[in-house]
Parts: C-alpha cells; sequence; structure tokens
C-alpha cells in the first residue's frame, strides 16, 4: 500500500475483526416453496474480497440462497443487505451482482465475444470501450482468438471460461457462481479451481460459490458455510471446519470421522476425559463447554489414528483393541476398516511411505489403534 | 426358365417355415406384373433402406407431383363446350400422334386482366396483414402456455386444439352470427350502451380479416410453442443478471431463438390464407376480391377450367417461389452457425 493510505492494513480474517462492515448481509432470510422451507432464517455475513463458498448436499438449499442473491427468487421473510442497501425492491437486472450459472447459460444464437459484450451493452456503453472490454476478457480467459465462435463450437473447458469471461464483464462487485466446476471433468477441474482463485485475487472480486464439492470448497475458499435443510450448520475457514467441526453433521460431512458416543468424565479448563462405552477412556487436550455426566461425541479423522500389530505402553486412553476387517489400498494410502469387540468398526487411514510389498498388517490381524489428545473433537450435538 | 425367381437373397431359402410376410411375398411373386417390379428394383439396386425412401418419394409424387403436371398441362389448353371442358394437349388422330398444341392464351390473360392482378396483390395483402395479426396474438399464447406449470399445459394445448373437432365450414359460418348487423357482437355492444348504430362488420374486408385470424391461430400457436417448450428460461435469467430489462430480454434472446417457430407459423398461416376460398365467400363482400374465389368462379360459374388452372399454377408458383428461397437462407444460416 502506498503512504498515501494511512488506515491500518485489511485484517486477513475481516470476520473476525468487530469493526469490519460485511459487503453482503441476511438477516433472518427465509424461502418457502409451497411447505418446504428452502432457506430456514439463515443470517450470514459476507466481507469484501471473499471466497466465499455454501456446501451441502442436494436439496439443502444453497442453490436457493445463491438466487436470492441474484434476485431470481423473493425471500418469504428477512431482509438481504449488498453494500449497505436493501436488496428486497432491487429486481435482478438492477444488482450490482453477476451470476455464473451452472449450465452457463450462454446465448446460442451469439458469438462468443456478442455473449460477453451483452451486459456491456446494457449499459450503453460506447462501441469502442465495449470492444477493449471484450478483448480484454477473452485474454484474461485465455480465448482471445475464438471471440468469433458460437457457443456450441466449444469445448466444456472453454464455455466455463466464456461464462465467467462474460459474469466479470460488467467488472461486478459480487460474482455468484452457482457450481461452476460441476460439468468439468476432474483434470480440468482441479486446474480451473486454481485459475478462478487467480482471477478473483487479481480483480478483488468477492465470489460466493455454490458447491457440493467439498474439495473443491476446501482449496479454493477463504470460507465455508456448511448446510443442511435449509440451516447453516458452521461457518468457518475450510481448516476449522475441518479440524473443529461443530457437530456430527459437519464432521461427516466434511471429510471422514469415527465418532465416539461416550459421557463426560471429568472437566478441565484445558482438556475432557470421556468414558466411552464402545472405546474406552478418550482424552481431548482441549476445554469443552459441557457438565459432567453430558452426554457428548469425540470424532477422531482416520488419518490421526495410528495403526500397530503390539498393544501400545499405554493402553488406558485413546486406545482400542480390534481386528483388521478390511483393507482398501488406494496407492497413496491404506484404508484399514478396525472391528472392535463390540462389532464397532473404525476407518483408519494410513501413508503407504514404503513401497508396499509385504504388509506388516493384513486380514485378521489383532491391532492396536491409537491417537494423540489432540487429534479428537468434542462434539455437543 | 419357366417364371421369375426370387431375386431378393434375403428372402431366399433362409428359414425352413416361411414367415407370413415371406408366403405374402411368395404369392404375391406369381403375379407376373408384381415379379417384374421385384426385378426392377433389384436391377436398379434398389436396398431395403432405398425401399423405405421411396415410401415418402412416391407418395409426394403421387399426391403432389402428379396432380400439379395434371394441373399445368390443363393450363396450356383452350376452354371448349365439350366432355371435358377443354381441348387436348397431346392431338392423336386414329392413333397417330400429331404433335402437342400449347395454347398460353391464359397465361396472357392473367396478365393482362387487371381482376387477376388484383385478386392476387389482394389476397397476399390480406394474408399477410392477417397472419401479423396471427403472430401478434399467438405469441404471447405460446409464451404464456409455456411458461405455465407443467400441469396446466396440456389442458391449455387441448383447448387450442379442441375447435378442430367442429366442422371448418360450421365455425366459419358462426361467425356471420356474431358479427351481422343484429348479431351477438352488435348486440352486446348496443346492450351495453357504447354504440348506438350497429358496426358494419359483416361482409367486409375486417370480417374476413377476423376469419383468417380465428381459423388459423392453432397453426401458428402449435409450431410457436414446440419451440417454446423447448426453450432454456436461464437464458432470460442470464439476460436479467446482466442488466437486461425482461422486455429487451423478450426481444433479444426469446424472439431469435423463437425464429424457427415463428418462420413456421407464419407459413402455416399465410400459405392457406392466401388460396381460402371459404372465409372470404362467407364472411367478405363482393369488393373483398380474394384469388381463391376468383378461381371459384372461373372453375364452377365460367367453366374455364384452362384458364382457373393457369390461375392455380401461378399461385403455387407465387408461393413456393418465396418458401424455396427462405428454405436457402435458413440452410445458409444454419451452416453459418
Amino acid at each position: 500500500m502506498s503512504a498515501m493510505h494511512a488506515s491500518p492494513r485489511k485484517p486477513a480474517e475481516p470476520w473476525n475483526d468487530p469493526a469490519a462492515v460485511p459487503y453482503i448481509r441476511l438477516r433472518e432470510v427465509s424461502k418457502a416453496f409451497g411447505p418446504v422451507n428452502a432457506v430456514d432464517r439463515i443470517s450470514l455475513d459476507i466481507h469484501r474480497g471473499e471466497f466465499f463458498s455454501l456446501l451441502g448436499p442436494s436439496g439443502c438449499g444453497k442453490t436457493t440462497l445463491l438466487r436470492l442473491l441474484a434476485g431470481f427468487e423473493t425471500p418469504t421473510g428477512g431482509v438481504i443487505e449488498i453494500d449497505g442497501t436493501d436488496m428486497s425492491a432491487v429486481p435482478a437486472h438492477r444488482r450490482p451482482v453477476n451470476m455464473m450459472f451452472q449450465s452457463y447459460a450462454l446465448f446460442p444464437h451469439m458469438s462468443v465475444a456478442q455473449n460477453i459484450a451483452f451486459g456491456l451493452k446494457q449499459d450503453r456503453l460506447p462501441k469502442a470501450d465495449i470492444a477493449t472490454r471484450v478483448d480484454e476478457m477473452l485474454g484474461l480467459v485465455q480465448l482471445a482468438k475464438l471471440g468469433d465462435r458460437k457457443p456450441h463450437q466449444l469445448s466444456g473447458g472453454q464455455r466455463q471460461r466464456v461464462a465467467l469471461a462474460r459474469a466479470l464483464a460488467k467488472r461486478p462487485k459480487l460474482l455468484l457462481l452457482d457450481e461452476p466446476l460441476a460439468a468439468l471433468d476432474k483434470r480440468l477441474r482441479e486446474q480451473t479451481q486454481f485459475e478462478l482463485m487467480a482471477v478473483q485475487e487479481r480483480l478483488g472480486i468477492t465470489f460466493v460459490i455454490v458447491t457440493h464439492d467439498q474439495e473443491e470448497a476446501m482449496t479454493m475458499s477463504s470460507r465455508i458455510a456448511v448446510m443442511d435443510a435449509g440451516h447453516i450448520r458452521q461457518v468457518a475457514p475450510p481448516a476449522e471446519v475441518y479440524e473443529f467441526p461443530n457437530s456430527r453433521y459437519v464432521a461427516t460431512f466434511i471429510g471422514d470421522a469415527n465418532i465416539f458416543e461416550g459421557r463426560v468424565e471429568r472437566a478441565a479448563s484445558d482438556s475432557v476425559t470421556i468414558h466411552s462405552a464402545e472405546a474406552g477412556r478418550l482424552f481431548v487436550d482441549r476445554s469443552v463447554a459441557s457438565p459432567v455426566d453430558a452426554t457428548v461425541w469425540v470424532a477422531v479423522r482416520p488419518e490421526k489414528i495410528a495403526i500397530a500389530a503390539e498393544p501400545p505402553a499405554d493402553a488406558s486412553v485413546n486406545c482400542v483393541e480390534g481386528t483388521v476387517f478390511d483393507i482398501g489400498y488406494l496407492g497413496d494410502m491404506s484404508i484399514f476398516h478396525v472391528a472392535l469387540a463390540g462389532g464397532r468398526r473404525v476407518r483408519v487411514a494410513q501413508a503407504n511411505r514404503y513401497r508396499l510389498v509385504d504388509r506388516a498388517i493384513t486380514w485378521s490381524d489383532r491391532v492396536w489403534l491409537t491417537w494423540p489428545p489432540g487429534a479428537g473433537v468434542v462434539l455437543l450435538t | 426358365m419357366s417364371g421369375p425367381e426370387p431375386r431378393i437373397a434375403y428372402l431366399a431359402g433362409r428359414h425352413a417355415e416361411p414367415t407370413a410376410l415371406e408366403r405374402l411375398f411368395y404369392r404375391l411373386m406369381a403375379v407376373p406384373a408384381f415379379a417384374a417390379l421385384v426385378a426392377l428394383a433389384d436391377r436398379i439396386g434398389l436396398t431395403r433402406r432405398g425401399a423405405v425412401i421411396a415410401i415418402p418419394y412416391g407418395w409426394l409424387v403421387l399426391f403432389c407431383l402428379l396432380p400439379f403436371l395434371i394441373v399445368l398441362k390443363l393450363s396450356f389448353a383452350e376452354a371448349e363446350l365439350a366432355q371435358p371442358p377443354y381441348t387436348p394437349l397431346f392431338d392423336w388422330v386414329d392413333g397417330h400422334f400429331r404433335g402437342i398444341r400449347v395454347n398460353i392464351e391464359n397465361y396472357r390473360l392473367l396478365f393482362e386482366d387487371d381482376l387477376y392482378w388484383r385478386s392476387y396483390l389482394n389476397s397476399i395483402r390480406i394474408a399477410f396483414t392477417s397472419t401479423l395479426l396471427a403472430l401478434a396474438i399467438g405469441l404471447p399464447m405460446a409464451y404464456g402456455m409455456a411458461r405455465a406449470p407443467l400441469a396446466w399445459r396440456t389442458p391449455l394445448l387441448m383447448m387450442v386444439i379442441l375447435p378442430f373437432w367442429t366442422s371448418f365450414l360450421i365455425r366459419v359460418y358462426a361467425w356471420i352470427g356474431i358479427l351481422k348487423n343484429e348479431g351477438l357482437l352488435n348486440g352486446a355492444l348496443m346492450q351495453l350502451g357504447l354504440i348506438d348504430q350497429p358496426l358494419v362488420i359483416l361482409n367486409t374486408e375486417i370480417a374476413v380479416h377476423i376469419g383468417i385470424v380465428y381459423s388459423y391461430l392453432p397453426f401458428m400457436i402449435l409450431p410457436l410453442y414446440a419451440n417454446l417448450e423447448k426453450m432454456d428460461w436461464t437464458l432470460l435469467e442470464a439476460a436479467a443478471d446482466l442488466g437486461c430489462r425482461p422486455a429487451r430480454a423478450f426481444w433479444t434472446i426469446t424472439v431469435p431463438l423463437a425464429l424457427p417457430g415463428i418462420v413456421a407459423g407464419c407459413s402455416l398461416v399465410f400459405i392457406p390464407a392466401v388460396g381460402e376460398f371459404v372465409i372470404p365467400d362467407l364472411l367478405g363482400g363482393s369488393d373483398t376480391v380474394m384469388i381463391g374465389k376468383t378461381l371459384w368462379v372461373e372453375f364452377f360459374q365460367n367453366r374455364d377450367w384452362p384458364l382457373s388452372s393457369a390461375v392455380a399454377v401461378l399461385l403455387l408458383l407465387a408461393l413456393v417461389l418465396p418458401i424455396v428461397l427462405l428454405q436457402r437462407q435458413r440452410a445458409r444460416l444454419e451452416a453459418a452457425r
């Protein structure tokens, strides 16, 4: 920043700054289709420059939320504010928002250049300005030579880039993306993820993206909102959502988790001890706002569990014993399904750090699973 | 060889027990004419696929090209008081061919007598304005139907098609009862006090327009609906998202994409409307001269078959040429796409 700007540097995490004014504010927003509440009293703040993901299974209301922001649906309750302005009376064509559609919705009777120019023409920009901007956008998405093509003459990846260029042409402050990568194959999807992030960083636009692909959300987002049945279950940066899920729903929806039910035995200021009928004594090195004897759940990620054929020195805590029921070999890692004495199965993921010729552990072996105090997360719901 | 044997290989000796179709084929082969036809088909290399394509071609030749050739032949004859009422084109005397007698007087008359010119132009003008009216009414209707909830679409479509259950003639005739001076429309308007003199609509060009638009509206709506029903409505959302007002989006997105339907609907209304006879005869006045009516008068009142044939040939050419040009234009557009 130049010296002219005396204001303090914007914190990297505006959502943790109580003084920061959010760019988008949702207050108790609901949308009902008949008897179904697709979006149920959602309140949410999204800040300028964020790459915000709405993640959830199909039918969880994430696309409806995006369409409410775009103005294609009117909320049945609550207020949506964008940049301090109440959007309830503003129709879609007057909102300072552009959207990239899942189907891309390119106009089939127009060329690539005409598609990109469409939004600019609505603003009655001078012809020369439109032409410059179209060229600039074609360059941005690396389609400079394809301006005269019709959408049906392009590959899926090229169409996706045209849709992006068209949505960015008006230089919106907010771009909504509805499953932007869903129609691409895996390799192209990964490449495009990084392109989207680069574009977002370069133009400084706020992105709100809908996806059902958790990997996509983890890679790209500044924050993720995990949705379920019209509600937001958790809003947090990717690492926090993964390492500190706030519910069993989030823990199992994002990544994989073994969940043990138990009762609080001892709650200290910096740790908690839990007794579980199926997994013995569990120790987690974080405090929990739950009284002694309350029922809680402990989630342990498969990759945080160590598997061994010998019993550990201290088997009294964070340790279960079982037999290998199944092994899945994925190349980079192996997944062990271990059956505990009570019949409960535990999943363990182990990186294959050496070439796998003879398995140290194989089917029906007696094994001990252990994890450190920093591996588990206590869940209250 | 005693007789023709089946030359189509796939039918011969494949099954011990011939199928019903094969039995029919063998029985037909006993008829020399059929056998000769099969031999001919085999000789010119007609495959099964070729035979399938030959059916629509045969249909068109039999019911479209052949009647046209007959009418064309008639148009070059001369009217005479005989049975049939025209001179033959090919001159045969005692079984000897003496030559072809071509009479172009009919066509000369069409160009010289301004009655025919006026009829043609009148027909095209009335058909054109009626088509525009039908489009103006049909497009919003088709649009509304295509955007209606799925459960409503079939009933709405039925309501468009339902009038076909009643005879066309009766429906046009019913309009006389509505439009005449002491008819339903004038009665209702006078009852409401909107007018104190009956409006003269029947036997005017307005009545002809009403009749044509009413009768041919389904032919406008159906292709438009078929086209709009396939439309991807997220395109309109995309247009709105890019700052396009709904009315503008209709003109820049919906109409261009519905163009094939609009062209089809307009053709289906315009072409029959030009040659329409019943509607101008029942609803039009004596000053509404349309080519269909002129043709009728020439054929049935003046019994001048050759002249009316010439009228029909010219009408056909006037209608077919623009369509051919339009088709070629469209093919070029498709290729460019």
